[in-house]
């Protein structure tokens, strides 16, 4: 029992108050809906947020209700809509499932409300050190405006009765679609997913990542990403369709996979493909693992807008998506198989046991095999990188 | 005097119509062209400029994704055209009009949405169709690396829309031909010397067009600006204008609302341009058409090219019906690989599966269709009584008003209608999908009432007048009951209209009311075919079930009433 | 001074008068007879008398119906009944409920009403045809239904458009006998037009021509 009294002594003075108001939070919470903005193209997340509604509303007699989003952007533009409408309460958007880009425009613009992470009394169980990356997005210091709720990292998924030797490195992968033309592709680069297999190489190849760190300036992206455009000029041709046209997203890349149209598919998490197989949407045979010089990681997060109706109820569900039985659930791969947010070091016992006890397949990376987390480039790269990517080879 | 009470009527469901409809349309419109000439406060943007447009006209593939709207539009419209009128002529006498209609219902009432995703699994490089040929016929173990859906020159798309279109037009044709002499005037003309197929375009066509004028420029602004079908079988790399706009709507960068709501202005000036130019070639065709029919000359055969169109449109007809059977067989699959002509193994979990939420987005559909139906069937009641009160003639420019929301594309004022709804308070929830869905079933229900209703014989309204029946006894004893079919029919057409909708229920529900298209819409740019099929399945089985009702219910009603059967369609 | 009276009527389509100033009394138990080539307008006219003048036209003059100026009521407070040539039963309902429709609503009580409805049949020679749908009737027994109906709603007045037009000539006597023997019970002014000198004979009263 060290580790909790350690926790609240680090909290110190701050804990009586903070339960205080956690109590009226949790008492203003009771009743309402919480509309959580969230990606709706994954049903195994669908899945888990109701799962996740029903514990919530039989203990804090708060639900969720989950607004399919197929991109993101969508709910930050609804809050522009309402903050031009003049509505700046009650609006319709009361949680987002939030990263990066989409982030860094919200809180530029004054729209998220917080900080509220250190409110959040399972806060204690992340690490919140600088430089952490529960509490970074993007290089974009969080300041608890959000609060993280599971772990990505970028995966290549290949069914290894088809390649039995993937190419382990994004140079590596040049060489095998040039041997085996029409086999590979990505998500189109205006998808998240297609711009991170993008970041990805960009890290790889560029010859200091460390630029990468900072914010994109005119000379360091021309500097930086010039090899990038010459491995992707070579490798364009080779794609799919010849690059002349690319998946919406990664879930039909690995529909894609599954029907056998290309041979690799790519995710930002690593149990995605353990998940799909226990699904039935992929074959057994598949296998996932990161490049071997280390893959770029993030981790997911949820805020509010700042004029959200249902605020207390949206922190009530951040809180329980830290709660370490929630985590251990969400870790689960029968269930949604990502990666634990939470700082295993500040978990007790029980806890632990729980993510031990948790089934394994196949289809499972290792932590070995998923290798180095390489850092997130600053938010600049990404839309740049995709601005570039659509100057350069959009017809 | 009813005439007086007539007129107020009429004025009340016009003040309601124009209000309704026609404001927040045109307000809608407002917005939108504040923001595409710079003036959008929320994002700090105040100043009138230009900037947008010269933003737009940079975005990347803008002129690309402009040619290929126009280019989709075009030839999915002359060609669903061309194909129905060919199908009409070669079975007309082989076909009874109403089979065929009732044969066309099926087509009619599944929306865009199921239709496409079953369309883009049919055809793909690793679809049903390579499935079913391959390996034996084919040797591919593999797919091929062909693009037959998502490719560049959108000819998915333009397949897409066909199948859709061409349904419509038949129907619409049928009905059109029902009030011409075909018969005679293919008789009067074969005794002259004519082919079929000549009297066909010569003589039938000439009378036919006007007739189905209108229809076809709803058509043509439908297929220079639909989205759901353009995401999922049209070019992505860049895809055609009115899917870039909805993307650039939508985008993380909020800065691309501006450009965003140039290019939805410039969707309308597309479709307004492109009804004008149309027009021109109507008028050429009719020029040269004349010339053509002047000569006299009898030697072409236009027989082989109506088989043609006939037979291309069985074909059509045939992929629609596999596309919805590959549908229902994903929806009851477990696994299902390239290149199996059927699943290796089948099951019920996407149907059972708790929280897997059809069940909510299909009561969300039935209460959002329900609703929008009614208000939209009174509406149009209360319209056509008020004529028949006022005794006055169907008005020109109040047509064109009912028109106007299927010829505006829906992304020019939707964004803006968005901010008017949330500015008035009634944003993101039922009452505003209701209101917006109602702006496009109006118009159907509008359009498939009117014409029965105007026919209905004045004198059996007379004679209940003679006995003593007054206006409201006249309306419910007399016109209703016998009107009952196509009341029931029009109904059906609202209620499928309002379960297609995708755009106003994503803008206008703000995202959070999720109904079995948006759900599917969302659904297909997932991986699991299986899911997307039970929506799918449902989105088309529910206005197939509205269409057999407004058919078993009159037939019931009116079992014994002979002069009711096979009335109006 | 009870009985139908125009009182120079004219109907204009498009500002053309259809035929010249028209005035005349129709007396009780008498059926007046106006004859005229077809499209002068003879049916307008009836339309103009009974208020159920189509769009497209206006028209000028007045009717008085016993005394009283029902030229600006609604076709439904006139009591003017009219039969057409081709009786305009309502499809949706059965014989019966066609006569019910038309049956004065003074008449009160389910079997009062039914009993009422027997009786017209009876004297139609339908007896038993309440149930029958009216799209199984021949012409001459579609005819008599209509004209029970009509008579059924207690009209002041009577309006006959072409009402023998449409059948055959041998079933032309039959009706024509029917028709005038129930009307002259009635005490009632009876207006009529035809094309059909026949007609206008068997009627046996007054024959206005209809000109232009």
């Amino acid at each position: 029992m060290r580790l909790p009294l350690l926790a609240a002594l680090a909290t110190g003075i701050a804990l009586p108050a903070l339960a205080e108001s956690w109590d009226d939070t949790v008492a203003a919470a009771k009743g309402q809906t919480v509309y959580w903005n969230a990606w709706g193209g994954d049903e195994r997340t669908n899945d888990f947020i109701a799962w996740a509604s029903d514990e919530l509303e039989a203990e804090y007699g708060v639900t969720i209700q989950q607004v399919k989003l197929t991109d993101t952007a969508e709910a930050v533009t609804r809050v522009i809509a309402e903050k031009a409408a003049g509505q700046t309460m009650g609006g319709s958007v009361d949680m987002i499932w939030i990263n990066g880009a989409n982030f860094l425009s919200m809180k530029e613009q004054g729209l998220l409300h917080g900080p509220f992470l250190h409110d959040l009394p399972n806060a204690k169980y992340l690490d919140l050190s600088d430089g952490s990356a529960a509490v970074v997005d993007f290089t974009i210091p969080t300041e608890g405006y959000e609060s993280p709720w599971r772990l990505a990292k970028f995966v290549l998924t290949h069914d290894s009765a088809r390649v039995a030797e993937p190419p382990k490195s994004m140079a590596a992968l040049l060489d095998w679609s040039k041997a085996n033309p029409g086999r590979v592709t990505h998500p189109a680069v205006s998808n998240f997913m297609g711009a991170t297999f993008l970041k990805q190489a960009l890290s790889e190849l560029t010859p200091d990542a460390g630029v990468l760190q900072g914010e994109a300036t005119d000379e360091a992206f021309a500097e930086a990403t010039a090899p990038l455009w010459a491995w992707y000029d070579d490798l364009r041709p080779t794609l799919w369709r010849e690059g002349t046209t690319f998946p919406e997203n990664e879930s039909v890349l690995q529909q894609m996979l599954n029907d056998g149209e290309v041979d690799f598919a790519m995710a930002f998490d690593p149990a995605a493909a353990a998940a799909a197989v226990e699904r039935g949407l992929l074959p057994e045979t598949v296998r996932s693992y990161a490049p071997e010089g280390g893959s770029i990681g993030n981790i997911s997060f949820v805020a509010i807008p700042y004029n959200a109706a249902h605020k207390e109820g949206a922190m009530v569900v951040a809180n329980f998506l830290l709660d370490p039985a929630t985590q251990a659930r969400a870790q689960d791969i029968t269930v949604l198989g990502s990666y634990s947010v939470l700082d295993p070091a500040k978990l007790d016992d029980e806890a632990g046991a729980a993510f031990a006890a948790l089934p394994s397949s196949p289809a499972l990376p290792t932590n070995e095999a998923l290798g180095r987390t390489l850092n997130e480039p600053h938010p600049s790269w990404m839309t740049r990188i995709a601005e570039e990517w659509a100057r350069r080879y959009t017809e | 005097m009813t005439a007086t009470e007539g007129r107020t009527l009429r004025l009340i469901v016009l003040a309601l119509v124009a209000g309704g409809l026609v404001l927040p349309i045109l307000a809608g419109l407002w917005e939108t062209a504040r923001a595409a000439f710079g003036v959008l406060p929320a994002i700090g943007a105040t100043d009138w400029s230009l900037e947008p447009w010269h933003r737009l006209f940079a975005l990347p593939g803008f002129g690309t994704s402009l040619t290929l709207t126009l280019w989709t539009g075009f030839a999915s419209t002359a060609l669903a055209l061309a194909l129905a009128v060919g199908f009409a002529a070669a079975m007309y006498d082989r076909f009874g009009v109403k089979g065929g209609a009732r044969l066309l219902t099926p087509f009619l009432a599944t929306p865009h949405a199921a239709l496409a995703i079953g369309l883009a699994f049919l055809i793909a490089p690793s679809g049903w169709i390579a499935r079913l040929i391959s390996p034996w016929a084919t040797g591919w173990a593999l797919p091929p690396d062909v693009a037959t859906v998502n490719d560049p020159m959108g000819l998915a798309l333009i397949l897409g829309l066909l199948v859709k279109e061409v349904p419509f037009f038949l129907l619409v044709i049928l009905a059109a031909l029902s009030q011409l002499p075909v018969r005679r005037h293919l008789s009067a003309g074969r005794a002259l010397g004519y082919g079929r197929g000549v009297v066909w375009i010569k003589v039938i066509l000439p009378q036919l067009y006007p007739l189905i004028r209108l229809p076809v420029y709803v058509v043509l602004s439908f297929a220079l600006s639909v989205v759901d079908i353009a995401i999922i079988l049209g070019p992505s790399n860049p895809p055609v204008l009115s899917v870039a706009v909805t993307r650039w709507f939508l985008a993380a960068d909020t800065s691309l609302i501006l450009p965003a709501s140039a290019a939805a202005l410039l969707q309308s000036a597309v479709v307004i341009g492109g009804i004008a130019l149309w027009r021109g070639a109507e008028r050429l065709c009719a020029v040269l058409g004349r010339i053509w029919t002047r000569r006299g000359g009898r030697g072409v055969s236009a027989e082989p090219g109506l088989m043609a169109a006939g037979g291309a449109v069985v074909v059509l007809m045939g992929l629609g019906a596999l596309a919805l059977v590959s549908l229902l067989i994903w929806s009851l699959a477990w696994r299902w690989s390239f290149p199996n002509a059927l699943p290796e193994s089948w099951s019920l979990k996407a149907w059972m599966r708790p929280g897997s939420g059809w069940d909510a987005a299909l009561e969300n559909t039935l209460i959002i269709g329900i609703a929008t139906t009614t208000v939209s069937v009174a509406l149009a009641i209360a319209w056509l009584e008020g004529e028949d009160r006022a005794r006055l003639p169907r008005a020109g420019w109040a047509e064109a008003l009912i028109y106007l929301p299927l010829l505006v594309p829906q992304i020019a004022f939707l964004y803006g209608l968005q901010v008017v709804f949330l500015r008035a308070g009634i944003s993101g929830g039922m009452i505003a999908v209701i209101w917006a869905q109602a702006l496009f079933v109006f118009p159907y229900v509008m359009i498939a009432l009117s014409d029965p209703w105007r026919a209905l014989d004045p004198r059996l309204l007379r004679a209940a007048a003679a006995l003593g029946a007054g206006p409201v006894r006249r309306l419910l004893a007399v016109k209703l009951p016998i009107l009952l079919r196509p009341i029931m029919t029009a109904a059906a057409i609202g209620f499928a209209v309002s379960v297609a909708q995708y755009l106003p229920t994503l803008f206008m529900g703000s995202g959070r009311i999720a109904t079995l298209t948006t759900e599917a819409v969302t659904l297909s740019s997932g991986s699991d075919r299986r899911v997307t099929g039970v929506y799918a399945v449902l989105q088309a089985a529910l206005p197939f079930v509205a269409y057999l009702t407004a058919l078993a219910l009159p037939a019931f009603l009116h079992r014994h009433r002979a002069g009711l059967r096979g009335g109006a369609v | 001074m009870r009985g139908l009276d125009l009182h120079s009527v004219t109907i204009r389509a498009a500002d053309a008068p259809l035929f010249a100033p028209l005035t005349l009394t129709v007396p009780r138990s008498t059926v007046t007879t106006i004859v005229g080539p077809s499209g002068i307008g003879k049916s307008t006219l009836m339309d103009f008398i009974g208020g159920h003048l189509a769009r497209g036209f206006t028209a000028s003059g007045s009717v008085i119906l016993d005394g009283r100026d029902v030229t600006r009521l609604p076709a439904e407070v006139r009591r003017i009944g009219i039969m057409f040539q081709d009786a305009a039963l309502f499809p949706h309902l059965s014989v019966g409920d066609n006569l019910a429709f038309g049956l004065a609503s003074h008449v009160r009580g389910r079997v009062a009403r039914r009993d009422a409805i027997e009786v017209a049949l009876k004297q139609a020679g339908l007896a038993g045809f309440a149930e029958r749908d009216p799209a199984t009737l021949s012409g001459g027994q579609r005819a008599r239904v209509a004209l029970m109906r009509t008579l059924l709603a207690e009209p002041c007045a009577l309006l006959l458009d072409e009402p023998f037009s449409k059948l055959d000539p041998d079933l032309r006597g039959d009706l024509r006998r029917f028709v005038f023997d129930h009307i002259r019970d009635r005490d009632i002014p009876v207006l009529m037009v035809t094309h059909d000198e026949a007609d206008a004979a068997a009627a046996g009263g007054p024959v206005i021509p209809l000109g232009g």
